[in-house]
Parts: structure tokens; sequence; C-alpha cells
């Protein structure tokens, strides 16, 4: 079990978290190493806490925002994706790698998609290995929980 | 403002990684408006810097961060001062200047800088900064319908243009605009294109930094009886 991948994915309110929802409700299976997080947009999420999350020894993160052209707040998914590959830059330079990172787009519909990429993301990460900075499992867990707050925040912030 | 752009991380691992506490200081001012060196920069600098250690074997080494207002003014390194005492090293996160007062400052602490200072410049468009100001200590912008061509031009011609004004565009780069063609424009413009009859005087170097460091002293502001030292 400690050799289990812990994948953060980073979703949309608006069709990621729908989608992963709809993959729940058509019981489509994909892998138990993706923890889902839930976003007002995909605009909100910084590099600093993409980066927090490889610091507390999570081994992938996913980014699924919207289609592009179809953001809920209009270009929220294209600064996030140019954010990401600012991010992918610096994981080259700290040595953990970009392909740990990856922005997925998908619509609200696509269950079977999110299926799809999480499992992609999945082997993506089986086949690197766990991260270079993995820590205890449980360890890796209460940071799931730590960013999952971060995450509650912003979308409490934005039904406010 | 001062635009600068960080460091590669490895870089400033090198720099850190004999320490064993390293404080990494950001700046409210220039850095920040750039997006190079603020609060969010050290931020993610900071997370970087501490993976990069982590993996490089380096692993006793504690790097915290914090940023304050202005880090080239010594009052405003007041606030780090109680800190810093805890630390064994600082990596600034501030422009030249600020790394060098904070290493005055703080005389038996290591200061290293995690951005490189570019130049004096403006935002152009969002995420694109351009340098405006060579700085050289005698200002001729009046001469040039407010264009610089010490600064804008590649041959820092003062009687420009040259011939390799290509379409407004400079040819040592295609997608530098051509300073003597700003400024003809922006004479043509204000009406005041005679002004480019006559012939620009040679430049006075000696103001610029050729002639070694320089310094601004205004007697009437310095604190009586202590001088410009004070």
């Amino acid at each position: 079990m400690d050799q289990e991948p812990v994948i953060l994915a980073l979703c949309c309110h608006y069709c990621a978290y729908a989608a992963a929802d709809m993959a729940g409700s058509m019981r489509l299976q994909y892998p138990s190493s993706v923890r889902i997080l839930r976003f007002p947009c995909t605009g909100k999420i910084e590099v600093n806490y993409v980066l927090s999350a490889f610091e507390r020894g999570i081994d992938g993160v996913m980014v699924a925002g919207c289609l592009e052209g179809g953001c809920h707040y209009l270009e929220g998914n294209l600064r996030a994706r140019r954010r990401m590959e600012r991010a992918k830059q610096l994981l080259d330079e700290i040595g953990i790698g970009s392909g740990r990172l990856e922005m997925f787009n998908l619509s609200s519909a696509e269950g079977p998609r999110f299926a799809e990429i999480a499992t992609q993301m999945h082997n993506r990460i089986v086949k690197l290995g766990l991260s270079p900075l993995r820590r205890a499992r449980s360890e890796v867990l209460s940071g799931v929980a730590v960013m999952a707050q971060a995450s509650a925040a912003a979308i409490a912030g934005e039904t406010k | 403002m001062i635009v600068a752009d960080r460091k590669k991380i490895p870089e400033i691992r090198d720099m850190v990684c004999r320490h064993k506490r390293v404080l990494l200081v950001g700046c409210g001012t220039c850095v920040t408006v750039c997006l190079a060196g603020g609060e969010r920069e050290v931020g993610i600098l900071g997370s970087a810097v501490r993976m990069s250690l982590k993996l490089a074997g380096h692993t006793g080494v504690q790097l915290d961060e914090c940023t304050i207002e202005r880090q080239c003014e010594d009052a405003f390194i007041d606030v780090l001062a109680p800190r810093v005492k805890d630390y064994d090293a600082i990596c600034s996160l501030g422009c030249g200047a600020g790394v060098q007062t904070l290493a005055e400052r703080f005389p038996s602490t290591p200061v290293y800088p995690g951005l490189n200072t570019q130049f004096i410049g403006i935002l152009e468009s969002q995420g694109v900064w351009t340098e405006k100001c060579l700085g050289c200590g005698n200002c001729r912008l009046g001469e040039f319908a407010g264009v610089c061509p010490i600064t804008r031009c590649a041959k820092r011609l003062l009687n420009g243009p040259c011939g390799g004004s290509r379409q407004g565009k400079c040819e040592v780069d295609a997608d530098r605009e051509c300073a003597w063609q700003r400024i003809y424009d922006r004479c043509v413009a204000l009406g005041t294109l005679e002004q480019l009859d006559a012939i620009a005087a040679p430049q006075d170097w000696s103001t610029g930094i050729d002639g070694g460091p320089r310094k601004v002293v205004r007697e009437d502001q310095c604190i009586v009886g202590l001088g410009p030292k004070a």
C-alpha cells in the first residue's frame, strides 16, 4: 500500500468535478490513487499551490479545467495552462521532473473522459515511480488534507 | 522601476547549500511589480529551492521565507533585523541595491542574490518589460522628443538614424523598435522636426557609471552636523 502513488486531481467546479461525479454515477472505474480537490476555477490554482503539493511528497498532480473557450470565468483555464507550464519548468529545474504535472481540459458531460485521464495520469506516475520527495503514506495523506482545506477555502470564498 | 528576473533554482541551491539556516527575503517594491521577488515569488522559489536542496542531499538546510516592504532603505530593514540573528545566511530576492543594503546592514551574515537585476524599465504589456533608461546621469530626453537613443538605439547614436533602420525596426534585432524612427515620428507629431537639424553634441560620459559609482547628495536634506554620511 505504501508503494501506491498519491495523485491530486485539482478539478474545476464547472467541468472536471462534475465529470468526476458523472464518472462515479456511471460506475466507471479509475485508480484510487487519484484524490479529487474542487476549485471554483483552475484559474484559482497558483504555481505555489502546485509546488507545495510536491513538497508534501505527493507523487503527481493533474489539473483539470474546462474546454478552451468554455471557461465559466472566460479565461481562467487559459491562465491555468500558462501557470502550469511555468510550474513544469520549475519542476524540471528542481529535479522532480515536469512529467509529474499535467493539465487536461474536458467538459462536465465527459464522465468517461475523466476516468480515462485519471487512469492515464496514474499509469504515467506508476511508470515514473514514486516521487523522490515521497514521505510515509500517512504523512502524504495528511498533506492532502491540508491541501484540501485550501481548496475548500477557495470554494467557500467563491460561494460567499 | 528596476526590472529583474529570477536565477535558476540550481544556482540558488548551490549558493545556499552549505548553510544550515537560510532566510529567503523578498522585497515589496520594484521586484514585486515585475513579478520577480515579491511575496508570491518568495513562496514559489522557497518551495522550489527547499525541494531542490533535499533532492541534492542537503537535507539539513532549513529555508524560511519573509518579505519586507523595501530592501534598499535601512529603515525598512529594521523589521527584518530581529529575525536575522537566527539564520546563517540570507538569500535576497531584491535587486542588486537590496542585496548590498542587506549585506551592509548585516556584516556577519552572508547575503546571496536570488535574482539577476536587469535594467531600469517599464511594463510594456502584461508579462513584458523593456529597458528605457541607462541612468547615464545626464538626461537629454528633451533633445530627442522623449525617446532615449542612448538606451534604446543599439548603437547609442546621438545623430541617427543609421542605415540599418528597417521599416521602423532595428537591424540588430528585427523585434526591436528603431529608436530613431520613434524620435522622428514623435518630432513629426509634436511639430518639432526642425530640432533634428541640429547636430547633437557628444555625450558627457563622465556622469555615467564609467566614472565609478555615483552619489547624489542633497545638503539641505542631510542631518545637520552628521553630513551626507548620516
